[in-house]
């Protein structure tokens, strides 16, 4: 072939030894991108399997999430993963892109909510701590409708009741809220049995509505004539037994809560329907008052109502069958006349125990008997005044003579009650004469005549007071010291009078008849008296005789 | 250099790899053995293109998944991540690493490419006869093979934290799939490059003048 052969070195270089030929049909060195090629396959067709579906939560706000990081899970197994965080084209939501995972798919369906896990502190209780250091995470609730879904909206609030406990949905109306709040507990006899699930205003925005969830077996002891009341708060009162006080438990004064009872007697009647709707009333008491059948209606008046208040009493003959409960006007367009329909709550377990009774077996059949044949003998509503001075009104029920006839009008809702005016009018009319009288009174001139009188009577006033203030500076202290000395005075002069009563004791001693003294100075008067007797005598003698001084006596002459 | 380029192939010599004696052998007559060793002997490594073929698209299959796949699995009481290789370089680069980062796309992304298409351009011009600047391509094929190991840093660095970074709950670090297929690149694309026989590089120029 070549030369190389013939160079020196060559023949030192020893030959091969040759071998028959092999055969490689297949080097074994392929193997190797086959199993890469079966490991990347495998890799692929699993991760295919694997990958989730995408779904869709839109969410107010997009706090504590992360795209890539935030997981989503069911009873706190990971079930999928945040993968984007967008705005809605709005910019009022965060729309989440999600994906889960193949083995959660069953989850995503209509009525599954989500809802981002974070801390809180609500209803008592704090929840989700652990998210403080791990990262919030979307928390999914279960749903059991058959219909798919892949777009859902995010609840605001992790859901009080997950679907899986069992109990059931019930719903409140209450005037206000009071301290409620989703999470708030409900008890009955005093034992938490439930939860508020949601508060919300009514569209009209007239009351708010309470959803609550009872859990299973407590939502047995819901029927229908159970009455709710707001259990917040502090019921304190005093009476001659003394100070009573009467709470729920610690945490509902704190947070609120919801309290029912049914009526013992009634303990036994079927339950309330799911998601039946109950008033919700504000204190224990309102509660108990109202543990009655209810019986709405709507009497319609012609004339005013000014005066008639929403709790106004609904009267027969002075017990309370009823009250009112809304106050409307309502526009007639044939007669253009205004008419104003005022609904009311009969109680009609107050008209008889009769009543009630059959209320508790028939239901609301022999009631509605009862009410049709009072009507049909002229059972009316009319409008009565309560107080002449207030112009509070009331709603009176009676019979009334010769009234038009009329009937209960079954068909509307609330039923309409018949009624007839009241005498208001006439009340209205004389009050106007009474009125119109005391315009007519010369109050001007009176009112000017008083206003004189007062005046005078006012400088009158201020002079005497000015003389009752000099009185007060000038006699007051003169006064003083004339009243001291009197006092003196009359001390000198008890002492005095002492003396003199001493003094005319000693006298009557010596005055007294039988007193040697007196004794003694009558025997020297009578002396006294001789004395003079002979005295005159001696003067007489003198008299006739005056030489008889000089010569003395002479014989007498005989 | 200049001068009449001659190999031993040329002239029918062949050199046993077990004991190194040439010895004389024409391979067109058949399959020979070394007349002192009795090893099998090869002109060229045996199935050198075909082997470094199978091994190259093992490769380049495995490649697919190796990026795409979690790396690494990292736990701790507050937080959970799984890596693929070019999300721990996004973290590195967002985190402020961005040497780090570097150091790490170039050795696991950029190099095990470069090597992929390296080895495959030096394949196809050895099927096609090429006589397009052999020095240069011999030079990358040292290349090649020199820089080959490197790219196992991040294996290194997985398998060295896993196996340390035990901690229970409070710290865990685990070697996700995509390691496995990343492992298994790096090994693969070494063993082609040590299948491949640089001396094919230089056949078609046998019995010529080389001039550069």
């Amino acid at each position: 072939m070549t030369d190389v052969s013939s160079t020196p070195e060559s023949s030192e270089i020893p030959d091969a030894v040759s071998e028959p030929r092999r055969r490689f049909s297949v080097q074994l060195v392929w193997i190797i991108p086959i199993v890469a090629a079966l490991i990347g396959l495998s890799i692929a067709v699993k991760s295919f399997m694997d990958r989730g579906q995408t779904i869709t939560i839109t969410f107010k706000t997009g706090e504590g999430l992360e795209a890539g990081k935030t997981k989503i899970k069911y009873k706190d197994v990971q079930i999928g993963e945040v993968k984007e965080l967008a705005i809605s084209s709005d910019r009022s939501h965060v729309v989440v892109t999600a994906e889960v995972s193949r083995d959660a798919w069953g989850l995503l369906v209509k009525d599954t909510r989500f809802w981002v896990v974070r801390a809180r502190i609500s209803g008592g209780n704090v929840t989700g701590l652990g998210t403080l250091l791990g990262g919030s995470y979307i928390g999914v609730d279960a749903g059991s409708s058959p219909e798919e879904e892949d777009s859902f909206t995010g609840l605001e609030a992790p859901p009080a009741v997950s679907m899986d406990v069992p109990g059931r949905q019930f719903v409140l109306h209450a005037a206000d809220i009071g301290s409620l709040d989703a999470a708030s507990p409900v008890f009955y006899r005093r034992m938490q049995v439930g939860q508020v699930i949601s508060t919300e205003l009514d569209p009209a925005g007239t009351g708010v509505t309470v959803r609550i969830f009872i859990r299973a077996p407590f939502d047995q002891y819901v029927k229908p004539s159970t009455t709710f009341w707001h259990a917040s708060g502090i019921d304190l009162s005093l009476s001659a037994s003394g100070v009573k006080l009467n709470t729920e438990s610690m945490v509902s004064i704190l947070l609120g809560g919801i309290s029912f009872q049914t009526p013992e007697g009634l303990l036994k009647v079927a339950q309330a329907p799911l998601q039946a709707a109950f008033p919700l009333f504000a204190t224990r008491d309102e509660a108990t008052k109202h543990a009655e059948m209810v019986a709405p209606f709507v009497l319609v008046f012609r004339e005013s109502v000014r005066g008639l208040a929403v709790g106004a009493q609904v009267d027969l003959r002075g017990v309370t069958v009823g009250e009112v409960t809304k106050i409307d006007v309502a526009l007639d367009p044939q007669r253009t006349e205004f008419s104003v329909p005022v609904q009311v709550q009969f109680y009609p377990e107050r008209l008889s125990t009769q009543l009630r009774n059959q209320a508790l077996q028939g239901g609301p059949r022999p009631f509605r008997e009862l009410l049709d044949t009072l009507v049909a003998h002229g059972f009316r509503a009319e409008i009565k005044s309560g107080s002449l001075l207030t112009g509070q009104l009331y709603i009176g029920l009676d019979f009334v003579a010769k009234a038009p006839p009329a009937r209960i009008d079954w068909s509307s809702d609330p039923p309409r009650f018949p009624t007839v005016p009241g005498s208001m009018e006439q009340l209205q009319k004389s009050l106007m004469r009474i009125a119109k009288k005391i315009e007519n009174l010369p109050l001007q001139e009176l009112a000017g005549d008083a206003g004189k009188t007062i005046r005078s009577l006012e400088a009158s006033l201020k002079s005497a007071d000015q003389l009752l203030k000099g009185m007060d500076a000038k006699l007051v202290p003169e006064a003083r010291a004339v009243l001291t000395e009197a006092r003196q005075s009359l001390e000198d002069l008890r002492k005095t009078l002492a003396e003199a009563r001493n003094t005319l004791g000693g006298a009557n001693e010596v005055l007294s008849s039988e007193a040697p003294v007196q004794m003694d100075l009558r025997e020297t008067l009578r002396e006294v008296s001789r004395a003079a007797q002979s005295l005159r005598v001696l003067g007489d003698y003198l008299e006739q005789h005056p030489e008889s001084l000089i010569r003395g006596k002479r014989e007498d002459r005989k | 250099m200049s001068g009449k380029a001659v190999t031993a192939a040329g002239r029918d010599l062949c050199s046993c790899h077990v004991c190194n004696l040439v010895s004389r052998w024409q391979p067109s007559a058949g399959p020979a053995y070394c007349p002192r060793c009795g090893a099998t002997l090869h002109m060229r490594k045996p199935g050198s293109v075909a082997r470094c073929w199978a091994l190259l698209i093992a490769a380049y299959i495995l490649y697919v998944p190796a990026n795409l796949l979690v790396i690494m699995e990292t736990g701790s009481f507050i937080s959970y991540r799984k890596d693929t290789i070019v999300s721990g370089v996004v973290h590195l680069w967002q985190t402020g690493s961005w040497m780090i980062a570097v150091i790490v796309f170039i050795a696991s992304v950029i190099i095990p490419l470069l090597k992929l298409i390296s080895l495959t351009l030096l394949l196809v011009s050895v099927q096609r006869r090429s006589r397009w600047r052999p020095k240069q391509r011999t030079r990358l094929y040292r290349m090649v093979e020199l820089v080959g190991r490197w790219s196992m840093l991040d294996i290194y660095v997985v398998t060295l934290l896993a196996a340390l970074v035990q901690l229970g709950s409070m710290a865990t670090v685990k070697a996700g799939p995509g390691a496995v297929a990343f492992g298994a690149v790096v090994v693969l694309t070494m063993l082609a490059a040590m299948q491949f026989d640089p001396r094919l590089i230089w056949d078609p120029f046998q019995n010529e003048e080389i001039n550069d």
